[in-house]
């Protein structure tokens, strides 16, 4: 099941540079949250914030609370065992390029030593499954490449991938803006069956993308959240000014 | 579309034509060495000389076997220790040492591979041979490892900087740790190109004579014990090369021969199996 993250006066820095000025935020479990803004407005320093992957950046570091159900995401927990519980989805979809499908969607397992073969086998094929995919490639499993799939194929291999490891929390950092229409319809609609076991985050470049999938989004501007509210409030009646140019387009 | 015009065309034709020819130039020494390596030696290739040790001078006959064996071991040897080294420098400039210690161990690594081979000869004598009181097959080995540190690590931190951070990422976010994700994804993806290294790092070594010249030291018969005087091809071509009989002249045409076969062998033979592991698409 998914849970609950609460974030509380997150400040984020590359370096010397404030990427976040005091973020402070509350996604609801088993829902899809969009993060809409334009392009180098701090969405995806955020959200990789949630998974203490933006300190894999040489220098950069963050301030501020970040909860994850009962987890405490910068006081107490390894980074390594955090990121088993909160998945993430890349914008660039990035398989393996050495392993086969299986190996793909098998390595969060594997590589932190499970090795039960029959369970890996069952994860697999439920991993495939809920990403909508196992049936363009249960009959080459390990055969092929992950690389060797279209670029919608390898996202949804890589969303697999993620599920596999069984997290609470799946955050995705513009999962669809390397893919054509119909790919990303599939991936929408993954996400909407996700949301029942899953909290989505979703990071998107796409106004109708967030509206179509998400309850809630958040509007962020120059490293700050501007707003932050259900979904159809902020695309028909947003309380910021600010907000209300973006969505109808008056600049971004 | 309109006509592409006569100059475009014959530029075109040109261009391509040079570019054939320094294709062609680049491979004739190779093919030249070869093919009057072949020519030289192939008649003095028989069954005796791969099967039986060196004869007297003045008897005909005998062979080479002790030192194609010999070759074989302190190979072995030196890329038993020589690689893992190498690799293990590789990987801690590609993905620890982006800042001065990197920078430091750059800079000598580049040093060290323009020592010159016989220096690393005595580096090795100092080290092995002093200690062991004799020569030995490991102190062979070890000078060659030595050389084969800093080509297979500069190879390899430049093959797994190719492997973009994308995919590090990727394997961050499922969970796995920062070594976990350097040997199981990082090295994993840049398989082919760290064995390039290593394979190129091997070929240079293999031929090599000056450092085994007061190491492994050579042998005239049978040696089995990897820390007693070894024959080498290299050594035993050096020493039938200049001397004065035609018979051992002509057997160093053959032992060099044998040697640039074993060469390519091996190296064809790495790649073959690379290539069996790797997946359809990759």
């Amino acid at each position: 099941m998914g849970v609950g993250i609460t974030v509380e006066h997150l400040n984020a820095f590359y370096a010397k540079t404030q990427a976040l000025f005091d973020v402070n935020i509350i996604v609801q479990a088993n829902h899809a949250t969009a993060l809409i803004g334009p392009s180098g407005c701090g969405k995806s320093t955020f959200i990789r914030c949630l998974n203490r992957m933006h300190e894999t950046i040489p220098e950069a570091r963050v301030e501020g609370t970040v909860r994850i159900g009962d987890l405490s995401v910068y006081n107490g927990t390894s980074a390594t065992q955090l990121r088993r519980r909160v998945g993430m989805v890349f914008q660039k979809a990035n398989p393996f390029p050495t392993m086969s499908i299986y190996d793909n969607v098998a390595a969060g397992l594997k590589l932190n030593g499970f090795r039960n073969r029959k369970k890996l086998d069952e994860v697999v094929q439920k991993s495939l499954n809920s990403a909508a995919l196992w049936d363009e490639v249960k009959d080459h499993l390990h055969k092929k490449s992950g690389a060797s799939l279209s670029g919608g194929q390898q996202q949804r291999l890589c969303i697999a991938r993620a599920l596999a490891v069984q997290p609470e929390v799946l955050l995705m950092d513009e999962p669809c803006s390397a893919l054509d229409p119909i790919s990303t319809g599939k991936i929408e609609e993954l996400i909407f069956q996700l949301k029942e076991q899953y909290t989505i985050v979703i990071v998107t470049h796409n106004m109708q993308q967030a509206a179509r999938v998400a309850e809630f989004t958040g509007f962020f501007l120059l490293g700050k959240m501007i707003e932050f509210d259900k979904t159809e409030k902020i695309f028909t009646n947003p309380s910021d000014k600010r907000t209300e140019d973006y969505v109808t387009g008056r600049f971004g | 579309m309109p006509p592409i015009s006569l100059r475009r065309r014959v530029t075109d034709h040109v261009m391509t034509g040079v570019a054939v020819l320094t294709v062609a130039l680049v491979l004739l020494p190779l093919f030249a060495i070869f093919a009057y390596l072949v020519y030289k030696g192939i008649g003095s290739i028989n069954l005796a000389f791969l099967t039986q040790t060196p004869k007297p001078v003045g008897e005909p006959g005998g062979g080479m076997a002790n030192a194609i064996v010999g070759s074989m071991v302190i190979l072995a040897i030196a890329s038993f220790l020589g690689v893992p080294l190498g690799i293990g420098a590789g990987i801690f400039l590609s993905e620890y040492g982006r800042n001065r210690y990197g920078d430091i161990v750059r800079f000598v690594s580049d040093v060290l591979n323009g020592v010159p081979s016989i220096v690393i000869g005595i580096v090795a004598y100092g080290l092995v041979v002093m200690r062991q009181k004799h020569f030995s097959a490991l102190a062979g080995g070890v000078a060659l490892a030595i050389m084969m540190v800093p080509t297979i690590a500069r190879t390899t931190e430049q093959m797994l900087l190719l492997v973009p951070q994308a995919i590090r990422e990727a394997a961050y976010g499922l969970g796995v740790s920062r070594w976990r994700t350097t040997l199981s994804i990082t090295l994993r993806t840049a398989t082919s190109g760290v064995i390039t290294g290593v394979m190129l790092a091997f070929a240079r070594v293999a031929g090599e004579t000056a450092p085994l010249l007061f190491t492994a030291f050579g042998n005239q018969f049978w040696n089995w014990k990897s820390d007693q005087p070894t024959a080498a091809l290299s050594l035993q071509i050096f020493t039938y090369a200049i001397s004065p009989f035609d018979e051992w002249h002509r057997q160093a045409w053959a032992g060099a021969l044998v040697l640039i076969v074993l060469i390519v062998g091996a190296v064809a033979a790495v790649r073959i199996a690379v290539r069996h592991g790797t997946l359809a698409g990759a």
